[in-house]
């Protein structure tokens, strides 16, 4: 099964309200997918440059002056915030490789869930109200973010195995169905260089559209191609640091409902998801078409 | 009529009422409100009742009635109406996926557009849908009358039997051994019956009639890649 939420602000006055709506939203598609959760929330903070979130079983210890100690080796400026087993680094967006590099020296069990100019993603096992109180989702705000909730098929209940999965700067994939042909699609993308950090299926497609966009695609053009490249069952919504977008197979059966007003645009696995927005009464409601891609941008 | 608040009464609590209604009951008359997108509202009901669901309904509202007329002022979720036995459904906006699956009998209307698999496996229910319908539409209808008022998707009637489709709009593609076929007297005489009961002011001479060509039914080695 597995349930996906979406966001993406059209009203700024809304953007404080971002992490409420989307935690109400999560928690509701608990049923879809009680075994992990996560969400991934594009920041509004114009002072902050870049960023990168990670993730570590051991916080206490791994968190503990991880900021100086890579501030020392790169020589630029790093804060740390520390939201449970996750952390946020700010740093200059310039400075993204070296810092992962350096991140990768002194605390190698330390996993990076995400990273770019606004990203941040979130994500553990547990059910979904427990995971979005854990890291404080309801308090956080932002222009666009998208959830998920997880019932695993393709791989393990794990951390790792959970959505969003981030596998380029500031874009984020989610999953409700199966990739039948995942295992050499993740293959071919090895071998063209593209790291792939799991055995989970959702992983390659993220990976499959960094790599179509790195190689010069548009995200409308990268998501018409994964319906020809992906196979299996998928309704896809991939975040990117302007908008999001969502593309289902053209058999669509993963169920997917949209809502748009002047504030917003929704996405739902189910309209329930959908029913507490403001002004959802008015709402246009519509079903996303097979194969078929949507989408969004500021 | 007897109002119920789903929200604050619960789905168990409003499904044991209705079916708690017999062919004697005074209480003909439900409104049901609060619904928001909830999964099998109003399900299994053996009853001349009458419920009325503001607002949208999520998966498999109605399904397996018997007798009731239940309608839902708003949208509703996957598998509205499955295996409907009798009575009537009408639902004011769309519908998702697979809408009057496997029914046996009864009216499904659907107001709005109906998404994918609407009448799939249909068993003798009869749809009327005023908007259009999505691709794989009556694949494998057995019987009853499917009747869209707008445009058909792709594949409409894959591998179907006896089931009629009627479609006034196009059709974006027939499935295996579902053919165009002739509109006689009698079909013009059903489709007038479903429109005016589905409150529908289309003309039945703006329909085309679709159905079985009858070449899947038994074996055939040259129909082997049709199978």
């Amino acid at each position: 099964m597995c349930g996906i939420v979406g966001l993406f602000l059209k009203d700024k006055s809304l953007e404080p309200e971002l992490g409420m709506m989307l935690s109400d939203m999560l928690v509701t598609m608990t049923d879809r997918g009680p075994d992990s959760a996560g969400i991934a929330i594009y920041g509004n903070d114009e002072k902050s440059s870049g960023k990168i979130t990670i993730q570590s079983d051991n916080p206490d210890k791994n968190f503990k002056n991880l900021d100086k100690e890579i501030s020392t080796i790169t020589g630029t400026p790093v804060s740390l915030k520390i939201k449970s087993t996750h952390a946020v680094l700010d740093v200059e967006t310039s400075s993204i490789p070296a810092v992962r590099k350096a991140l990768k020296e002194v605390r190698p069990s330390v996993r990076i869930m995400s990273a770019g100019d606004t990203i941040e993603i979130y994500k553990e096992v547990g059910l979904p109200k427990d995971v979005a109180a854990r890291f404080d989702v309801s308090k956080m705000s932002g222009t666009h973010g998208i959830g998920h909730t997880r019932m695993a098929t393709e791989s393990a209940v794990t951390t790792m195995g959970a959505h969003p999965f981030s596998t380029g700067n500031d874009q984020c994939l989610v999953h409700n169905g199966s990739l039948s042909n995942h295992n050499s699609l993740r293959r071919k993308l090895r071998r063209e260089g593209v790291h792939i950090e799991t055995e989970n299926d959702t992983e390659v497609g993220a990976a499959y559209l960094t790599y179509k966009m790195q190689q010069g695609s548009t995200l409308g053009e990268a998501l018409e191609s994964s319906l020809d490249d992906l196979d299996g069952f998928f309704t896809f919504l991939v975040g990117t640091k302007d908008g999001f977008g969502v593309v289902r197979d053209p058999i669509a059966c993963k169920p997917a409902v949209m809502a748009e007003t002047d504030q917003y645009v929704a996405f739902g696995s189910e309209y329930r998801a959908l029913v507490n927005l403001p002004g959802i009464e008015e709402a246009r409601v519509w079903e996303p078409e097979p194969a078929t891609v949507y989408f969004w941008t500021h | 009529m007897q109002t119920f608040d789903l929200e604050a009464q619960g789905l168990r609590e409003l499904n044991s009422t209705l079916h708690a209604q017999v062919k004697e009951t005074n209480q003909t008359s439900w409104e049901v409100i609060n619904p928001k997108g909830s999964h099998a509202i109003a399900v299994g009901l053996d009853a001349p009742i009458e419920v009325n669901i503001k607002g949208s309904t999520g998966y498999y509202c109605g399904g397996m009635n018997k007798q009731a007329t239940i309608n839902v002022l708003g949208s509703a979720g996957p598998g509205t109406a499955e295996n409907m036995m009798s009575g009537k459904i009408v639902i004011d906006g769309d519908a998702s996926q697979y809408a009057g699956a496997t029914g046996h009998g009864g009216l499904l209307v659907i107001k709005g557009n109906a998404s994918s698999r609407c009448g799939i496996s249909m068993k003798g229910i009869n749809i009327v849908v005023h908007g259009n319908i999505g691709h794989m539409s009556a694949f494998m209808a057995q019987s009853g009358n499917l009747v869209v008022c707008g445009d058909a998707g792709d594949a409409l009637g894959d591998s179907c039997y006896e089931a009629r489709l009627f479609v006034r709009g196009s059709v974006k593609s027939l499935g295996a051994d579902c053919e165009e076929k002739e509109m006689r007297p009698e079909h013009l005489e059903i489709l007038k019956e479903l429109l005016a009961e589905a409150d529908s002011d289309a003309k039945p001479e703006e329909f085309k009639r679709y159905g079985s060509a009858r070449n899947l039914y038994n074996f055939d080695v040259d129909n082997a890649a049709a199978y």
